[in-house]
């Protein structure tokens, strides 16, 4: 069970939140190939280790939030709100 | 290769059974090979088999990094059926289902199949309907279903509640589908495989790819660089992490799916039972335990480890259908990673690297595949085109847009 750090309201068990994928998947503009489209459809980073992902707590405040989290052990390595980038991976634990 | 045999049995009992020797061999790896299989799982097992039996292929090694049969192979709930919606898919799995009917005599290996059925719970007019459409549709495909009233129902599985919370009107059955023993299915193509003259080399992890242009032209690995001619990556919760190597992305995330069986009691359930709106399904093994799955898990993972609050409603929906079965001690619970596509069904063929041939993609239900999977990755790698039962899973059918949204493959049944 994940213990998940809610930014607004404490750690909180992981049935109050809902899963929102991967974070920071930039939408291409409208003059995107197919090749390009395709891949910000579907094809997905799925990271071995710390990966950047999205998390709703809509048992709770109702806001959305990211996390850094180890998709091997799933330590949960940072949180950051909404618009913001989060650590640059070179310093990332 | 020993033959399993009556008369091998009784032979070998007179001498203490001291005669028999190991399934397959233990070989080093050679510095070359005209293919390289990656994964030890049912699909690389078997499409090596294919390769050296069917095609005739000489050199062909399976590279494990763990052993044989541990991943998703030795995890999954045992269920083979057939009971797809689209075209492309109900002929496939039919042939994997075809071959697994004849799979114990082909192996020479008893993989102990039980076609007793498997029955899907319709718990609404609106499932009931939905159920009656789908089997119009796999019996247009040339395959078997029926639709069962709520009589028949309880006729074939007496120990089910009909009336739980979300009653059950009707359902739909595949007689032809049934359970069968998933590490006798491994341990049967890594006999035939070896016996053919494949090396199945265990402990044996890949590092990286040599490319020129877009070719790969040798295999980095932790027992050494192997020289090739071509490469199947088969190797379901990795893949992404694999393709990275060759340089290329994949449509696949990862996530954990778990099991979990009961003590073992005396027969109960002829049936697999499926329920898609309460996401469970239950079966029970030769064993005698109550095999049980459910939902995957939300998150990506690589941690095959199942979130506890997905195990207690599982369990709570398994209790809701047959709550005789809330006496019983739950023996073991387990999971593996899983690698979902967009549209559920899998990814097969090429790749953008020329010589690399890729099978994934088989998210919760890869194992009823294992069979098909290696035959037509076989030929697929031995005559440079896909396979025509594979031809519409390809990689490329997601820039195509020609997706194949499977909803009986994502289910809940395995």
């Amino acid at each position: 069970m994940l213990y998940i750090p809610c930014p607004y309201c404490g750690p909180r068990d992981e049935t109050e939140f809902a899963y929102g994928g991967p974070s920071h998947v930039t939408r291409p503009e409208l003059t995107a190939t197919d090749r390009e489209w395709t891949h910000y459809l579907y094809h997905r980073a799925n990271i071995k280790g710390p990966y950047p992902e999205r998390w709703l707590h809509s048992f709770g405040c109702g806001r959305w939030f990211n996390v850094v989290r180890d998709t091997t052990t799933h330590d949960i390595l940072e949180v950051y709100l909404m618009g913001e980038s989060g650590r640059p991976p070179e310093q990332a634990p | 290769m020993q033959r399993y045999s009556l008369l091998n049995v009784i032979r070998r009992a007179a001498s203490s059974n001291t005669g028999w020797g190991p399934a397959w061999r233990t070989p080093t790896l050679r510095p070359s090979y005209d293919v390289v299989v990656i994964g030890g799982g049912g699909h690389g097992l078997a499409t090596a088999y294919f390769l050296a039996k069917k095609h005739g292929v000489r050199r062909v090694a399976l590279l494990e990094r763990g052993h044989i049969g541990q991943g998703n192979s030795g995890r999954n709930t045992q269920v083979t059926r057939s009971n797809y919606f689209y075209p492309v898919s109900s002929s496939f799995f039919d042939h994997s289902l075809r071959l697994y009917e004849g799979l114990g005599r082909e192996l020479n290996f008893n993989v102990m199949l039980r076609q007793d059925g498997l029955i899907n719970l319709a718990h609404s007019l609106h499932d009931l309907e939905i159920n009656r459409r789908w089997a119009n549709a796999i019996r247009m495909n040339g395959v078997d279903a029926e639709v069962l009233s709520e009589a028949d129902i309880r006729r074939l599985v007496p120990s089910l509640n009909t009336r739980p919370r979300f009653p059950i009107v009707g359902g739909l059955i595949q007689r032809r589908a049934g359970i069968s023993r998933h590490d006798a299915v491994v341990w049967g193509f890594a006999r035939g495989a070896s016996a053919h003259g494949v090396d199945i080399v265990q402990g044996c992890e890949v590092a990286g790819f040599r490319q020129t242009g877009s070719r790969v032209t040798a295999v980095e690995t932790s027992q050494g660089t192997i020289q090739c001619d071509r490469v199947v990556m088969s190797v379901s919760n990795q893949c992404s992490v694999l393709a990275g190597l060759a340089g290329f992305t994949l449509p696949i995330t990862t996530t954990t799916l778990q099991a979990m069986v009961t003590e073992p009691i005396k027969p109960i359930l002829d049936a697999c039972v499926i329920s898609a709106q309460i996401h469970a399904y239950v079966s029970q093994s030769d064993r005698g335990e109550i095999v049980i799955g459910g939902s995957a898990d939300v998150n990506n993972s690589y941690r095959q480890r199942g979130s506890p609050a997905i195990t207690r409603g599982v369990l709570a929906s398994v209790l809701e259908l047959f709550p005789s079965f809330s006496r019983l001690k739950l023996m073991r619970q387990w999971a593996g990673a899983v690698d979902i596509t967009p549209d559920t069904s899998p990814i097969m063929g090429l790749t953008p690297v020329r010589n690399l041939y890729i099978n994934c993609g088989w998210g919760t239900g890869g194992y009823k595949a294992i069979p098909a999977g290696g035959d037509t990755m076989a030929q697929t790698v031995v005559e440079d085109k896909p396979h025509p039962l594979i031809r519409a899973f390809d990689l490329a059918r997601f820039e195509r847009g020609a997706l194949i949204d499977e909803g009986a493959a994502s289910g809940v049944a395995h």
